[in-house]
């Protein structure tokens, strides 16, 4: 895939998010990427044809998300007249199904149409299925439902079947951020190069966790668990942190009047005793946060690392920085999946940043102390 | 950094001085009971108060002609059935999601709940349709009405309240004889569904018909106080906060020692919460406005969410030779936009922490000082708190 669009300095992924007219695309799409509050959604309106919406990722990602309006007489026009249009090209489709849907027969055959387009225009995508309002469903009778409706649109995914993937979701839960969170995790073209080069940070700075994340959305990029915090029992503390991260975003622009989507901070910091907690800024569009084990000391100190670990996060986001020299280390290493010489490179740049900080780090100790 | 430090002593002295009258204040460091917030979660499922060796002496907020008891303040719920006193209790002490009160079924005798917190008191619930306090023959009124902190009578805004005021009058004069110190509360609830013009009239009529009534009785000057409130927004918890502070005995003394921390580290508002119902027990005497406390009632959310996913017991706790972090939790939150603005968090004892909103000419170099004057007001806390 990657080696489809490498000429382009930027990756347009084009993401298609489709689905039976009232099942909820715009409500989850508002949520995640407009700052929604969830009780806010109803205000919608149906949406007419397609809306387009751009949202750029950390990892010269650019996500070309088309919400498509639902109703018949669209879905007719997507499938015959505009058919090369909207289903050429496609990285992803996402496809919300409603539980509650009294038609579900009709949505599968929706559905089917939907995929032989998509087989026929761009072989390569994948598909996500959303299964959505699983909150009005009852607990207990959630994950059978689930499974058993997967099973049943699994069959009609003819040459997907085999790599479509499934999820619960709902607005009024985590369950939307742990969907999207893989989503865009299959997207990002350097992942594994980003992943490289946290654990290498990680390292350095003896954190317990890392976790990447977009600023604007509050989804989770990529993490990196180190030791024993791998047998922390929140399993699903990632969906939960995008979460607490937003609803915080959405307080602060509700009292201090400041946009939502431009309401971020730029630290936070959380010291007690068992843990320490920071989020900061690491590159235009990203945000990092860290657990770090008690210590006042590693703490100063793996901020500063992070301070400079920067930098090698920015050449990441070629979009932001054309460094023509940087982009063909990367794509290299992108062809050879993390050759041997960037390795060292990036790992001997935040050695240094390691010496400096931890310096640093006892310098102010001394002081604290004197 | 060296002219910090030389500014701290000279900010300590007035607070020192201002807030503290003791000189002979103990310098050793205690560490306060170790614990993250995390413990107060585990508070939560279990409110019963475990036995305490150690009486409670400063805090019951006792009223003169209460007889000896449980020693704990009570805050009676009161008001026409369907008024939402049950929905009251659960949104504020039970963290119950306020759309999920729609399922409590209807109260048919007292519910009483404790709350074992900074200061222990307990919340008793009463159904509706009985008039306790012309009902003498068949409860003992004695028995509730002694120890009382304060009367919180619920009055449904949305629905027709002639009768509600009619019953509060009665019960205040039927109070007045022998419980003359009670405080009344009236909460003027569920004004969420109704418009802001709407409101403020109704919310005047309320007050104007309470005190004609009771002044046409013979009873002027009765202490009662008004306030709108809504379990779907923050209003219910500040008018807690305000019904809890009448009990606090050393209420002003807290004021002081904010204020003159707000003054020294140029803190733009400062509140003392307690973090298990988020009401606050005091702020500095500066003006209060609703948004500061609901950024930082959010703020305690997220704080305590965080805490909970990475406040796990680990396997073995790896001691990084001797080296911890804080005793007590810390925390801030620097804002993008619209300069230096600043939260900051600090837990001062087991139930209470401290939160402070900060603009842009507290700047961010000066954190020592902030953190070395909070240590200072923590320390008087520990006086003031002695438990």
């Amino acid at each position: 895939m990657s080696t489809l669009n490498s000429s382009k300095r930027q990756k347009q992924r084009k993401v298609l998010l489709m689905g039976k007219s009232g099942a909820g695309k715009s409500s989850m799409r508002s949520i995640v990427f407009s700052n929604y509050v969830a009780k806010d959604v109803r205000r919608l309106g149906a949406t007419i044809d397609v809306e387009h919406s751009n949202i750029k990722f950390m990892g010269n990602l650019m996500l070309n998300l088309w919400d498509c309006g639902g109703q018949d007489g669209f879905m007719e026009n997507y499938l015959h007249h505009q058919r090369e249009h909207v289903f050429g090209s496609v990285a992803v489709l996402i496809f919300v199904f409603d539980i509650e849907s009294r038609e579900f027969q009709a949505d599968v055959i929706n559905y089917a149409n939907i995929v032989s387009a998509l087989e026929e225009c761009s072989p390569g995508a994948k598909i996500f299925c959303l299964i959505h309002k699983m909150d009005l469903v009852q607990t207990k009778l959630r994950q059978p439902l689930f499974e058993e409706r997967a099973e049943y649109i699994r069959a009609a995914s003819e040459s997907f079947r085999d790599s479509v993937d499934f999820f619960p979701t709902s607005i009024w839960d985590q369950t939307l951020y742990k969907a999207w969170t893989q989503i865009i995790y299959f997207l990002i073209p350097n992942a594994s190069t980003i992943e490289t080069l946290l654990q290498q940070l990680a390292e350095v700075i003896d954190a317990r966790e890392l976790i990447l994340y977009e600023r604007t959305t509050c989804l989770m990029v990529t993490h990196v668990t180190r030791g024993i915090e791998a047998q922390n029992p929140f399993t699903d503390r990632f969906e939960r942190i995008s979460s607490i991260l937003k609803t915080h975003k959405q307080s602060i622009a509700k009292h201090t009047g400041i946009p939502a989507g431009s309401a971020n901070f730029a630290e936070m910091q959380i010291k007690t005793g068992r843990f320490m907690f920071f989020i900061t800024r690491l590159t235009e569009n990203t945000n990092l946060a860290a657990s770090i084990p008690p210590s006042e000391q590693g703490f100063n100190a793996a901020r500063i690392n992070i301070l400079l670990a920067r930098q090698k996060f920015a050449e990441l986001d070629i979009a932001t920085k054309a460094r023509p020299g940087i982009q063909e280390v990367f794509t290299r290493s992108a062809e050879a999946d993390g050759t041997m010489g960037n390795e060292t490179v990036t790992g001997s740049g935040l050695q240094a940043g390691k010496g400096k900080g931890a310096e640093y780090g006892a310098g102010l100790s001394g002081t604290m102390t004197a | 950094m060296a002219s910090s430090y030389l500014t701290v002593p000279a900010r300590r002295h007035p607070e020192n001085g201002q807030g503290q009258s003791n000189d002979s204040r103990s310098r050793r460091f205690k560490p306060a009971a170790q614990l993250t917030l995390l413990r107060y979660l585990q508070d939560l499922q279990d409110a019963e108060v475990p036995p305490s060796p150690v009486q409670p002496r400063f805090h019951t907020g006792r009223m003169p002609n209460s007889k000896d008891g449980d020693d704990k303040p009570r805050l009676l719920l009161m008001g026409q059935k369907r008024s939402g006193k049950s929905s009251i209790s659960s949104v504020v002490f039970h963290k119950l999601p306020p759309s999920e009160t729609l399922y409590i079924e209807t109260t048919t005798r007292i519910k009483k709940d404790s709350m074992h917190s900074f200061m222990d008191f307990q919340i008793w619930d009463f159904p509706g349709q009985v008039d306790f306090a012309n009902a003498a023959n068949l409860f003992d009124v004695d028995s509730i009405f002694n120890e009382i902190g304060a009367l919180i009578w619920v009055i449904d805004a949305q629905d027709d309240y002639f009768d509600a005021i009619a019953r509060l009058n009665a019960t205040i004069l039927n109070l007045q004889t022998t419980y003359p110190n009670i405080n009344v509360e009236v909460f003027v609830h569920k004004v969420d569904g109704l418009s802001e013009d709407y409101k403020s009239d109704l919310f005047r009529d309320i007050i104007q018909r309470v005190q004609d009534d009771l002044s046409d009785n013979g009873y002027e000057n009765a202490p009662v106080s008004f306030y709108q409130t809504s379990i779907y927004d923050h209003s219910i918890f500040e008018a807690f906060s305000k019904v809890i502070q009448k009990l606090i005995p050393q209420l002003p003394t807290l004021e002081a020692l904010l204020n003159s921390l707000c003054a020294n580290c140029r803190i733009q508002k400062a509140y003392l919460f307690d973090v298990l119902s988020k009401i606050y027990i005091a702020t500095d005497t500066s003006p209060t406005d609703m948004a500061s406390y609901e950024i930082c009632s959010d703020y305690i959310d997220v704080i305590v969410d965080i805490s909970e996913i990475y406040g796990w017991d680990r396997p073995e706790e790896e001691d990084s030779g001797g080296e911890s972090g804080n005793q007590d939790a810390e925390s801030l939150i620097r804002l993008e936009k619209k300069g230096n603005n600043y939260l900051y968090l600090r837990e001062i004892n087991k139930y209470l922490a401290l939160i402070c909103l900060m603009s842009e000419d507290s700047p961010a170099e000066k954190k020592a000082l902030i953190d070395y004057n909070v240590g200072v007001f923590q320390e008087a806390m520990k006086q003031v708190f002695p438990r």
